[in-house]
């Protein structure tokens, strides 16, 4: 179960010319900072690990509290209890596997828990690595070791920064499932910092969105998600709406999966998933397309009725359409359609989805916690 | 054969003696200065490595003299030793350390400096975030990926150490038993009528030494290496 340890953020550090001022509040799940380089998000789990020190604010865990600047508390990073994994893994050398993942146990007075350690071991996949030395590992390999080695020091709060970034995409695929694991399996709130779309579809429960060493939004991804006035930040042409989905048939004549969400049905590619599994899926705005009438004869296998929320001011030839179809859905088409169709808000539209646009990539597993909007 | 004679013995384990103690001042010493040059920033920093570089780079002569003045019976460091310790080191084998060190303790700190400057500070914070305390960073992180600059500076300050003659000479000056080192000893004999078979004998003696020293320090590194790849 997800023990509920309120994070509380409230900073500012300045740094050449650059100045970061967050206030973050998260109650445990896996938590992603989303931003775009540059934008603080390293800067800001640093503060939290007590690396680099803020100039001003508090950070308390639960009623813990790890820095003040008015009462001129700042914990050790060493007492702070809170494992980080870099983005470059960050391996003794000088250490095999084993040593690296049992490196905080010399600084930890109870005994490791052997059912413990086989836990982690197994959920990262590394006993067969255990004698080998860092250089010998693969990227991919190298990260889960480095995040076994902070699971295995008991941390109260887990930081990660990109542990996918410098991975090829193959050796993302093969980490992200472990993550996933992580967050299901392990009551250890989890600070994630990525700029990969994918990655929050994926892992995310809630979201952090920062710009420019601010924080612009946060909330639930469903929600942050279906907000047009974040569509810059959220990436305008990867992003989507979010839905929270649940298998409820495969259709093996014609290689389909069915998938259920507010009373409607959505038909993408087979997936290899059993009926009733959860899922998260981002349909991208580009792939739906609008229609004032009803179609009858069409390749598109989904079709919704929707009602249009919003329309986004936007100057330029494209624009997107916020729609609610018991679920919010997000539809970018041109200016020009928008004024030949004569939409409005408030008025009823079909939305159609095509199928073959929905890959892997905007699947997430095991999401059952983003929540409907409506 | 070549069995050694007391006198070459007496100069043997008195240069072992010398460049032992020297190598123990130098080592926790160089640790020290090379951390503080690589890590610390601070006003005059480049004075102290300047300061720190003046012997590798003065006549030795000028080394030892300043050594004999500082800390001769009427030096300032010399009375206040005597004052309080009542030890004096001029003319001792002691001395001959202290000369041998501070003409070797460049060599240390340079060779410790380029090893810590490819420690990672990253693997460092990594420790601290997993409960290390600075003091244990430094003993299970930074110590270990070192050693490799460690080990040659070692090596590179005991073989000078063993074969410091300029400052030695001028500072405790060349008394058999006491201060006479192997390179004083080879000096002697050479200085002296018959002493030729005698300075080849200790030339020998050297060469063995010195190359012993040499790949007991190459093969270790190469140990050490293997395991940091």
């Amino acid at each position: 179960m997800q023990k509920k340890l309120y994070i509380n953020i409230d900073i500012k550090r300045k740094k050449d010319n650059f100045m970061l001022s967050a206030k973050i509040q998260t109650k445990g799940g896996l938590t992603v900072f989303f931003g775009r380089s540059g934008s603080g998000k390293t800067t800001l789990i640093d503060l939290i690990s007590g690396l680099d020190t803020p100039d001003s604010g508090t950070i308390t865990i639960g009623d813990q509290v790890l820095f003040d600047a008015e009462s001129r508390i700042n914990v050790a990073p060493e007492k702070r209890n809170i494992g980080y994994v870099f983005q470059e893994g960050r391996l003794f050398p000088h250490l095999n596997v084993k040593s690296n993942l049992l490196y905080a146990r010399r600084f930890i007075n109870t005994a490791l828990d052997p059912v413990m350690f086989k836990t982690i071991i197994n959920l990262l996949g590394l006993e067969h690595l255990l004698n080998r030395r860092p250089s010998t590992l693969s990227g991919g390999e190298k990260q889960r070791v480095a995040i076994g080695r902070a699971l295995l020091a008991e941390p109260q709060l887990l930081l990660m920064d990109e542990p996918l970034a410098s991975l090829d995409s193959e050796r993302k695929a093969e980490i992200l499932p472990f993550i996933e694991n992580l967050r299901d399996h392990l009551k250890t709130p989890i600070l994630y910092v990525s700029h990969a779309m994918d990655e929050v579809i994926r892992l995310a429960d809630t979201m952090v969105l920062l710009d420019q060493g601010s924080v612009i939004a946060q909330g639930e991804v469903g929600d942050l998600m279906s907000r047009l006035d974040l569509r810059p930040m959220t990436g305008r042409y990867d992003a989507g709406a979010v839905l929270s989905v649940q298998i409820t048939a495969h259709d093996t004549e014609y290689g389909l999966t069915e998938l259920s969400f507010s009373d409607h049905k959505l038909m993408i590619p087979h997936i290899d998933l059993p009926i009733g599994a959860h899922l998260r899926v981002r349909i991208r705005a580009r792939d739906v397309s609008l229609s004032t009438s009803k179609p009858i004869q069409t390749s598109i296998l989904n079709v919704f009725e929707a009602k249009i929320i919003e329309i986004s001011p936007d100057g330029s030839s494209q624009s997107e359409i916020l729609l609610d179809m018991g679920s919010p859905l997000i539809a970018r088409i041109t200016r020009k359609s928008i004024v030949e169709l004569n939409m409005k808000v408030g008025d009823t539209i079909y939305a159609m989805v095509k199928a073959a646009a929905i890959d892997r990539h905007s699947l997430g597993f095991g999401g059952t916690r983003v929540r409907h909007t409506n | 054969m070549f069995a050694l004679t007391p006198f070459e013995i007496g100069a043997i384990e008195l240069s072992l003696k010398v460049a032992g103690l020297a190598l123990l001042g130098c080592l926790p010493m160089g640790l020290l200065v090379a951390w503080v040059l690589v890590r610390c920033d601070f006003y005059g920093k480049s004075l102290l490595n300047g300061f720190i570089h003046l012997p590798l780079v003065l006549p030795p002569v000028v080394v030892g003299y300043l050594l004999l003045v500082l800390f001769g019976k009427q030096g300032a460091l010399g009375r206040w030793l005597w004052a309080t310790f009542e030890v004096s080191i001029a003319f001792s084998w002691k001395g001959a350390a202290v000369a041998a060190g501070i003409m070797a303790f460049p060599l240390m700190v340079r060779s410790v400096r380029l090893s810590l400057e490819l420690v990672d500070t990253g693997l460092e914070d990594a420790a601290r975030t997993l409960g290390a305390s600075p003091k244990w960073v430094f003993i299970t992180v930074t110590l270990p990926l070192i050693l490799p600059g460690l080990l040659t500076g070692t090596i590179l300050t005991f073989a000078r150490c063993l074969g410091e003659f300029g400052a030695t000479i001028t500072f405790v000056s060349n008394i058999p038993g006491e201060t006479q080192t192997l390179p004083l000893a080879l000096y002697s004999l050479t200085q002296a009528p018959d002493g030729d078979l005698g300075a080849l004998r200790l030339v020998v003696i050297s060469v063995v030494i010195s190359l012993a020293a040499l790949i007991a320090s190459e093969s270790l590194s190469r140990r050490i290496n293997n395991r940091l790849r």
